[in-house]
């Protein structure tokens, strides 16, 4: 019973989006470029269908403040056109690769004039209602810092810095306590186990600087002995 | 002594919420049809209300992070108070909660003073808005609020 509605929900689920999804074009949103730069626009798609034979991939250019736009680009039945009189003659290229729904172009040599929107519009017969996406070029002399980069190092900094501080406290804390109980195990000389550990221990602590640091140590453990009585 | 307290959490939750309110409000500069904060500049025109992203520049970007790890210190240092005190025996001190606070209030006065400095000028009617106005209070309340808690 319950293979049969699995295989009942996967046969509807199969069939009734092929008919209802359209396709979905995927650019960029902006992107910045440095003059003179090269810069590749990417546009994919994605679709119900395997990708056919007769896809096709079409670019258009609408500079800024520009109320039409041109088209620049054009695959169809297997073979790329790209723009031969226009302002991007000699400066196109396609570098997309339509069996992989992949229909990127790249542009060489930018210039100020080339701040625009692009327009991608992709066609997957018979799937072939959807909405073409556009990617805006900003053309600039020098690329300007993107929003929230310096935000987020000098938080993450901060926060990190904040981090550090707590870990080496706890660690000096952890340290100092150990070497407190070292000492007091000494000190008290457990029988077997311990008195041996103990005297391999006993011997670098000794060799180094010796009165002045079982004298702290000791100050350090009646410390922490009086905060707990404290707590 | 629990009046003490109570007024402390009180004053804490009030810093708190002013420097929220201070950095997520859209009233930093305001003049005219123009209004700007941190994060965005909108205008109003005939045909609505627009929207864009503030400037990237470094210093906004450094106001931005000054004043959300002020709100991120505040929120620590209310954590802390309400550990402390629960875990914290008679005669002991809000070391921590007075460490974060003191922390938090530099962030603030250092992004307020950026701000201050580093405001773009030459628009008609630009005057400071509320927003920024609440950023101030928020820095001043807090050594009184340190010597109360020490």
């Amino acid at each position: 019973m319950l293979t049969i509605l699995a295989l009942a929900s996967v046969i509807l689920l199969g069939i009734v989006p092929q008919q209802s999804e359209a396709i979905v074009i995927y650019t960029g949103w902006e992107r910045h470029a440095l003059v003179g730069s090269d810069i590749r626009l990417s546009c994919s798609f994605f679709s119900w269908r395997w990708t056919s034979d007769d896809v096709t991939f079409s670019w258009s250019y609408r500079p800024d403040g520009a109320r039409d736009a041109i088209s620049i680009f054009h695959y169809t039945g297997g073979a790329p056109y790209v723009d031969n009189k226009g302002p991007f003659r000699d400066r196109l290229e396609f570098v997309g690769n339509p069996g992989r729904r992949d229909g990127s172009i790249l542009l060489k040599n930018l210039d100020y004039g080339d701040n625009g929107t692009f327009t991608c519009d992709a066609k997957n017969p018979p799937d072939i209602v959807g909405r073409a996406s556009s990617v805006r070029l900003l053309v600039f002399e020098k690329v300007p810092i993107q929003a929230g980069v310096i935000t987020g190092s000098i938080i993450g900094a901060v926060l990190g810095l904040l981090l550090l501080i707590v870990v080496i406290y706890y660690l000096m804390r952890f340290l100092v306590a150990r070497r407190v109980f070292n000492l007091s195990v000494s000190k008290h000389g457990k029988k077997g186990k311990g008195k041996e550990g103990s005297q391999q221990r006993q011997g670098p602590t000794l060799s180094i600087g010796d009165p002045s640091k079982l004298k702290a140590a000791a100050s350090e453990k009646k410390k922490q002995e009086s905060r707990k009585d404290k707590k | 002594m629990l009046l003490i307290l109570l007024a402390v959490l009180i004053l804490h939750l009030i810093i708190l919420v002013l420097l929220f309110v201070s950095t997520i409000a859209n009233a930093w500069t305001v003049g005219g049809t123009k209004n700007t904060d941190l994060w965005y500049s909108c205008l109003t025109t005939n045909t609505g209300y627009h929207c864009s992203s503030a400037s990237n520049e470094d210093w906004i970007q450094a106001v931005q992070a000054l004043m959300v790890l002020s709100v991120l210190f505040c929120l620590f240092s209310l954590v802390f108070f309400m550990c402390q005190l629960f875990t914290l025996v008679k005669g002991g001190r809000f070391f921590f909660t007075a460490v974060f606070q003191i922390l938090a209030s530099l962030f603030v006065m250092c992004g307020a003073i950026i701000y201050t400095v580093m405001r773009p000028d030459g628009e008609e009617d630009a005057a400071f808005g509320f927003a920024y106005i609440l950023a101030w209070p928020s820095s001043p309340q807090q050594p009184p609020l340190t010597a109360m808690c020490e």
